[in-house]
């Protein structure tokens, strides 16, 4: 799967939980910028694991700040899988 | 340093303005297993997790004074440093004895018990499967353990497969952890499904009896005990902490070399052991549970009584014959004034918001002790029902959530 189609997907999962019309971007924040708690992002990450059928290991949702940040760490573990 | 934490701040003032503040409630004195004095008055405890009411039982009470005179107040030092009382090692054994396992371990809290247990049995390589409802110390023992770790969804067996088997290609062993009752909305793991899956995958599997210890299973032994699935549990956490009414927490199994753990599980080395009031008083605690199994049948009638009244006052229950059991609330600012119009009746139970609570949304948490009375249910539930519906909240509030 190419980033730019990792992209729309995340960008449209993202409106379906946070219910916003807001411009998504890969800067992003989205702790701050999307007023999700760290318990939310923490589901919403395990929603985009069982959607592109991947796993992000725990300890590498600290390096997610940005929209970006998310759909860097899944490219990679979709492509390593 | 302190500035990161501003936010906490005025969200703790906003809490704290509507009344009492929730979380600086210091009682003037805590007077029985069920009651405490607070501002001079008497208030119904119904938040403790003192499931079999031993805080106040005569003869734990007297084995721990009794241990305090003979051997003092504390240890003032860990057991590999400072070397282990007798106590201690048969309050090991007499665990074990209980649990029907090999080899037991005890920890200074329950805490420690998840945070020493899993930062040693998991390494950097290995793999750490964790319900998403788990409790912190679980979380903080996985980050210790530095472990590769995958939550699952709630109670989803189904959701653990799939990441099991996405993960089986990956090098490492594979440890599930899961809880038997969650201590936040008082459901229990489906734990036969997930032994199955457990089984399929090759993996361990540890199981958090913290709430259930004293409660499920006929002997009281916990979920597992319950389910039938006691030896496919490798191993079993536990608290002394709730049901059998102190402080301390303890790890058992049958696995080969379980006791190479003491050397390696450095929340277990490098902390005081239990002293010897409590160890005195949790070994006696453990005689009381084995020896009167009428605490939990009367646990478990009260459960009953108070969960049907709030079924009858108009509360939506869900299955679970826990004795947890959590009134959800629409928003905070409900919350807020529920938890502070059942303590000015004259109730106390635990407010839980923010990140403690599943999906973030608020909760009023209560607890059944054995030691309650039929009159202090009534008044419980006469007093969830009035401050229920003076906000509204009656017949349309969740309570419990075993039902998802």
């Amino acid at each position: 799967m190419q980033q730019d189609e990792i992209y729309g997907q995340v960008v449209s999962a993202i409106g379906a939980v946070v219910g916003t019309t807001r411009p998504i971007t890969a800067e992003t924040n989205i702790l701050q910028d999307l007023s999700l708690d760290s318990v939310a992002v923490m589901d919403f990450i395990m929603q985009i694991e069982t959607q592109f059928d991947t796993i992000i290991p725990l300890n590498r949702i600290a390096e997610i700040e940005t929209v970006g940040d998310l759909v860097r760490i899944l490219s990679a573990s979709v492509q390593a899988a | 340093m302190l500035a990161k934490y501003r936010e906490l701040r005025a969200a703790f003032d906003a809490v704290a303005q509507v009344g009492q503040d929730p979380f600086g409630v210091i009682f003037d004195r805590v007077v029985s297993a069920t009651e405490a004095l607070l501002g001079g008055r008497r208030i119904l405890l119904l938040g403790t997790n003192n499931y079999l009411g031993l805080t106040f039982e005569e003869s734990c009470v007297a084995e721990a004074v009794a241990a305090i005179q003979a051997e003092g107040t504390g240890t003032t030092g860990s057991r590999i440093a400072n070397g282990s009382y007798g106590g201690h090692a048969m309050l090991e054994a007499r665990l074990a004895k209980f649990l029907k396992r090999r080899r037991a371990m005890v920890f200074s809290t329950g805490y420690q018990a998840n945070l020493g247990t899993l930062a040693a049995l998991a390494g950097p390589k290995d793999h750490l499967l964790l319900d998403a409802d788990s409790h912190a110390s679980i979380y903080d023992g996985a980050r210790l353990a530095g472990a590769q770790v995958t939550r699952f969804r709630h109670n989803d067996p189904e959701d653990l497969r799939r990441r099991l088997r996405r993960l089986a290609s990956q090098p490492g062993e594979k440890l599930v952890v899961t809880e038997g009752i969650y201590s936040m909305l008082g459901d229990t793991a489906p734990l036969r499904d997930i032994v199955e899956v457990k089984r399929e995958a090759g993996a361990w599997l540890m199981v958090d009896e913290a709430h259930s210890l004293g409660v499920l299973g006929e002997a009281g032994r916990g979920l597992a005990e319950a389910e039938g699935v006691e030896a496919d549990v490798d191993y079993v956490v536990g608290t002394f902490s709730k049901s059998l009414g102190a402080v301390g927490g303890f790890c058992a199994s049958d696995v080969e070399d379980f006791d190479l753990l003491r050397l390696a599980s450095r929340p277990y080395m490098f902390t005081a052991s239990l002293p010897p009031g409590v160890v005195a008083s949790v070994s006696q605690a453990i005689e009381v549970m084995e020896s009167q199994p009428l605490r939990r049948s009367r646990l478990h009638r009260n459960v009953r009584h108070f969960q049907g009244g709030l079924v009858a006052a108009g509360f939506d229950l869900g299955p679970s014959a826990s004795p947890i059991a959590s009134i959800r609330c629409p928003d905070q600012p409900t919350a807020i004034r529920f938890w502070n119009g059942l303590l000015q009746a004259g109730v106390y139970v635990n407010l839980a918001i923010g990140s403690a609570t599943p999906e973030g949304r608020p909760l009023l948490r209560t607890s059944i002790c054995a030691e309650h009375t039929p009159e202090q249910i009534e008044l419980a539930i006469a007093a969830i029902r009035a401050v229920g519906t003076e906000l509204g909240m009656t017949g349309n509030a969740t309570l419990g959530a075993a039902a998802e």
